[in-house]
């Protein structure tokens, strides 16, 4: 079963499927705001929630599809 | 971005098997964003690929989708197409795909200017082979039977299509995601051969070896070197040694294959 983790930020809600992510760091280096980083095992982990501007630019770098940002509403 | 890319793939495929940071998975999600766009009908779509890890990339869409042989993407779609004209053909290929064994199929699907979409997955380089190069490897790019360097000039397989009739030719990249969702959907709009090449990174069978090590590396000379052709029209860029144009390069209309011989169907049956 994939699971889904939400991190909440200011303007969105960013779903993140670690079982996904192969660790390529191509939406770390996107990130303008270092939202974003790998962890001990090179995967993907949410580290400066606070910062995020619901951009999007993760969401569409991933080739794995793991990010997905749902902006609030 | 509110739309879920996941209702247009076969998710029980996922996840899929490129290398990590390949970037055939972004390209592959800026496609699916232009169906998601465009609407067609889900059973009016039918999704041609060829071999290679880009021709993986049918099989994860949830459509009609035919994965072929080598080469032969374009022949298998140039058939469904001719048998119901009303579908919307795409085809994906690699660069060896379309430019070296299957380079005549692309020259004359150009030539008669038959309704398709062909998206071409451009890393450069046999990936799936492992690393042997392409048509499209560049001079002096090193490759697993180029290891002193590639000496051939390689193909711009942008001119080549407008060259042999395409009638829509776009290029965009990895990095500029927006743009190959906007071709795309131009593209699929075109009542013609539509040719639009993705740039796209291969960091296991490329990047290794010509002094990108990772994917970032990768993306961030995609960046570089792009050079918008709108720029470049207006006199306000130029294109140096090793950058390539992005944008819609090139667009003419002229008759469409399809519609002609439908009209060769009812001519010969004295129905005109
Ligand atoms: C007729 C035939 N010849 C050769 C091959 C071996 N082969 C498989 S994929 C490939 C090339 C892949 O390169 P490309 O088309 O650029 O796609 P990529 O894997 O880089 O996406 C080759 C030569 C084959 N499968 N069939
Ligand atoms: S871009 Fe995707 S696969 Fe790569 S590190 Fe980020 S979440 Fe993981
Ligand atoms: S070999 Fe290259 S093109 Fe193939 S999946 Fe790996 S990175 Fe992608």
């Amino acid at each position: 079963m994939i699971q889904i983790e939400t991190n909440k930020t200011p303007k969105c809600e960013l779903e993140i499927k670690k079982q996904w992510c192969k660790g390529c760091n191509l939406c770390v280096a996107a990130c303008p705001r270092s939202v974003l980083a790998l962890d001990l095992l090179g995967k993907i982990k949410v580290v400066e929630a606070e910062k995020c501007i619901a951009c999007g630019l993760c969401e569409s770098t991933c080739p794995d599809f793991a990010i997905r940002v749902i902006k609030n509403a | 971005m509110s739309f879920d890319v996941m209702d247009y793939f076969r998710q029980e495929t996922l996840p899929h098997i490129w290398c990590p940071g390949c970037g055939n998975g972004i390209i592959l999600r800026d496609f699916a964003v232009a169906l998601e766009r465009l609407n067609y009908p889900r059973d009016e779509v039918v999704i041609v690929s060829g071999i290679g890890c880009s021709s993986r990339a049918a099989g994860y869409l949830n459509f009609d989708t035919v994965h072929t042989t080598h080469g032969r993407a374009l022949p298998f779609a140039t058939g469904i197409k001719l048998a119901n004209p009303n579908l919307k053909v795409f085809v994906i290929m690699g660069d060896g795909d379309s430019s070296a064994i299957g380079g005549n199929h692309l020259i004359h699907a150009a030539r008669r200017n038959i309704d398709l979409t062909a998206i071409i997955f451009n890393n450069n380089i046999y990936g799936m082979t492992g690393g042997q190069f392409s048509p499209l490897t560049p001079r002096d790019k090193k490759a697993t039977t180029a290891p002193y360097g590639m000496i051939e000039q390689s193909f711009d397989i942008c001119r080549l299509a407008e060259g042999a009739g395409a009638t829509y030719v776009g290029r965009a990249t990895t990095y500029h995601n927006q743009l190959l969702t906007q071709l795309i959907i131009d593209g699929a709009q075109n009542p013609g051969f539509s040719l639009i090449e993705a740039v796209t990174h291969c960091p296991t069978s490329y990047g290794r070896r010509n002094g990108m090590a990772s994917p970032s590396d990768m993306v961030r000379w995609q960046k570089d070197n792009a050079v918008w052709i709108d720029k470049v029209r207006a006199g306000k860029a130029e294109v140096k040694d090793g950058q390539f144009t992005i944008g819609l390069l090139h667009r003419h209309e002229a008759p469409e294959f399809t519609q002609a011989y439908m009209e060769v169907i009812k001519r010969a049956r004295g129905q005109e």
